[in-house]
């Protein structure tokens, strides 16, 4: 089992859930998040004073997925968030040891 | 005052014919003529009491007093229509205090200083308000001093709802409850003013007691240095009709130094101080903008054309400013933005507050243009340059707008100009009376402002610690959370 989360434009949401839903991922957990990336960040001015805005809105979106799953589900979400303009954002895969679903207490990729 | 309140003679053994001749006036007249008046206390002090019951509308009394001069037996007369205008006068302004400045200042601090700003705000009015009844309409308007009344009206002594206030209109008269109220606002939203400038850092305590010694220092005499009977700058002409000196230059002053003696906030100038909420902040500009009709307009006390002209004042020059603001910006850094125009109607409001009862819709419109550039001058360039951390720029919009429009109202008071001062003005002597007004205030106000942050600072310290200052006002100091999620 591998968990993929990625980061992408928060506009490119929508188009991204349903990118997976579409192919049979069964949930995603949803974050708004900031941070800064190669992306430069803006200029704010208020009155006389100028700030530096680096830290730039983001949705963080998190999926847990069976191993043979992991490759499309990573193209969709590529093709779903993809703009060609920078800030697009990235997908990060790492191991899963284990899911347990609370409710039925089914854990592996049973509980998936 | 006391001149004013002389007009109230009372009689004693009216000539009625001679008044009938005098007396134009809309209400009922005839009524009034069989309403003697039996009370033969002297003229200057005494409250007028309302000749019995046989007319209560209409203030009989005026006249044919023993010593007075034949001109000064004009009949006195309550419009309803005036003391009605002067009743929603007096609750625009306080619909400018709370919740118009409340909310402009409130949008511009960080949101875990938003309730501090509230609370200075409604709180600061309301203890100006009760000292205002206690002794502050006393000594600003109860005498002919040459700075202060007198305190022949402390606790409000002698005044009942048939005490009457003249108006700018001989025999016109308000009753004097309204009149004192309508002051009292004035007083409460200068005070509350200066919340603006040392914002974010300041105990709650502190704020309280600065306003309550600088109101006595620096509002009362300034107010009647310019407004009062006797006053220093009203016997030499100063023109301020809505209270520039008095309420905004009084004001900023009293900010700036706050701001020099407190020092800057923790991280000024290196972390982001934005505004939490630009969109109250235009919801209390608005406010302000709705309210100061009530200021400007109000302050003609009455309901007449020259009450008209301070509208329309007060419309134009606002507008013209929010439009000189945003082309400054456009110029200036290539956008023009909403706390740029919210900004620039409080600039054109307070620079058309001493101009508005003399001069013309088109010089209002001039005065408001200058005071838009101006005043985004004021609160960038001119910000470096005095090196306070003067937060909310009261200095800059108040105190250079404040400037602006008690210098150009004696520019543009000039008939030849759109203003309603006749060929015997001259622009060049008035300027230099305007700008005697001006020096005083800035140098009263700040003399008494140093003095009162000094001993605040002793009694009880000016500043919040550090800790408290870092985790916002709202908690440490009212224990409460603004935007609870």
């Amino acid at each position: 089992m591998k968990m993929v989360s990625a980061i992408i434009k928060p506009f490119k949401l929508d188009e991204v859930r349903e990118a997976l839903s579409s192919m049979g991922v069964q949930g995603i957990t949803v974050t708004e998040v900031k941070g800064f990336g190669r992306q430069k960040g803006h200029t704010e001015l208020y009155r006389g004073a100028e700030y530096v805005v680096d830290f730039l809105p983001k949705v963080k979106i998190e999926a847990a997925v069976d191993d043979g799953l992991v490759d499309r589900v990573i193209e969709a979400i590529e093709g779903a968030a993809r703009t060609g303009k920078i800030g697009d954002g990235k997908i990060f895969v790492t191991d899963l040891e284990q899911v347990v679903r609370i409710r039925t207490g089914e854990t592996g990729k049973e509980a998936l | 005052m006391k001149k004013l309140l002389a007009t109230l003679l009372l009689g004693v053994g009216l000539a009625f014919g001679g008044l009938n001749a005098v007396a134009q006036t809309t209400t009922e007249a005839p009524a009034a003529v069989a309403a003697p008046a039996a009370d033969a206390a002297p003229a200057a002090d005494a409250p007028v009491a309302a000749p019995a019951a046989e007319a209560p509308a209409v203030e009989a009394p005026a006249a044919a007093a023993e010593a007075a001069p034949a001109e000064e037996a004009v009949k006195e007369t309550v419009d309803k229509g005036d003391v009605t205008w002067m009743m929603i006068s007096t609750i625009l302004v306080l619909l400018m205090v709370v919740p118009g400045l409340a909310l402009f200042y409130g949008g511009l601090v960080r949101s875990k200083n938003m309730l501090s700003v509230l609370m200075q705000v409604m709180v600061v009015f309301s203890l100006i308000a009760v000292l205002w009844a206690v002794y502050g309409y006393s000594l600003a308007f109860g005498g002919e001093g040459l700075i202060f009344g007198n305190l022949d009206k402390v606790f409000l002594k002698g005044i009942t709802p048939d005490s009457l206030a003249a108006t700018f209109t001989a025999g016109v008269m308000i009753p004097e409850y309204i009149f004192i109220a309508f002051q009292c606002t004035f007083a409460g939203i200068t005070c509350a003013l200066i919340v603006g400038s040392f914002a974010e850092r300041i105990k709650f305590g502190a704020v309280l007691l600065f306003c309550a010694i600088w109101f006595t220092f620096s509002y009362i005499p300034i107010a009647h240095m310019v407004w009062g009977t006797g006053g220093y700058l009203f016997d030499k002409g100063a023109l301020d009709f809505a209270g520039g000196t008095v309420v905004h230059i009084n004001a900023a002053m009293a900010g700036l130094v706050g701001a020099y003696v407190l020092g800057k906030r923790i991280g000024y100038g290196k972390e982001s101080m934005a505004p939490h909420s630009l969109t109250l902040t235009m919801v209390g500009a608005s406010l302000l903008w709705v309210g100061w009709f009530g200021f400007n307009a109000g302050s003609n006390l009455e309901a007449n054309g020259g009450t008209t002209l301070a509208f329309i004042n007060t419309l134009f020059a606002t507008a013209a400013a929010v439009l000189a603001w945003c082309v400054g910006e456009t110029l200036g850094k290539g956008k023009a933005s909403m706390l740029g125009a919210a900004s620039g109607a409080v600039a054109g409001l307070v620079a058309i507050t001493p101009a508005c009862g003399t001069v013309g819709p088109m010089g209002a419109i001039v005065i408001g243009l200058v005071a838009g550039f101006l005043c985004l001058w004021g609160v960038s360039s001119l910000k470096k340059m005095l090196g306070a951390d003067d937060s909310l720029d009261v200095f800059g919009v108040h105190g250079v707008g404040g400037i602006v429009g008690a210098l150009l109202t004696g520019v543009f008071s000039a008939g030849s100009l759109g203003g309603v001062k006749g060929d015997d003005y001259s622009i060049a002597s008035q300027l230099l009376i305007q700008a005697e007004g001006v020096v005083i205030t800035i140098v009263w106000s700040s003399v008494v402002a140093f003095i009162a942050y000094k001993i605040v600072d002793l009694i009880m310290g000016l500043r919040v610690s550090e800790e408290a200052e870092r985790e916002g006002l709202d908690i440490t100091s009212h224990g409460e959370t603004a935007y609870n999620r």
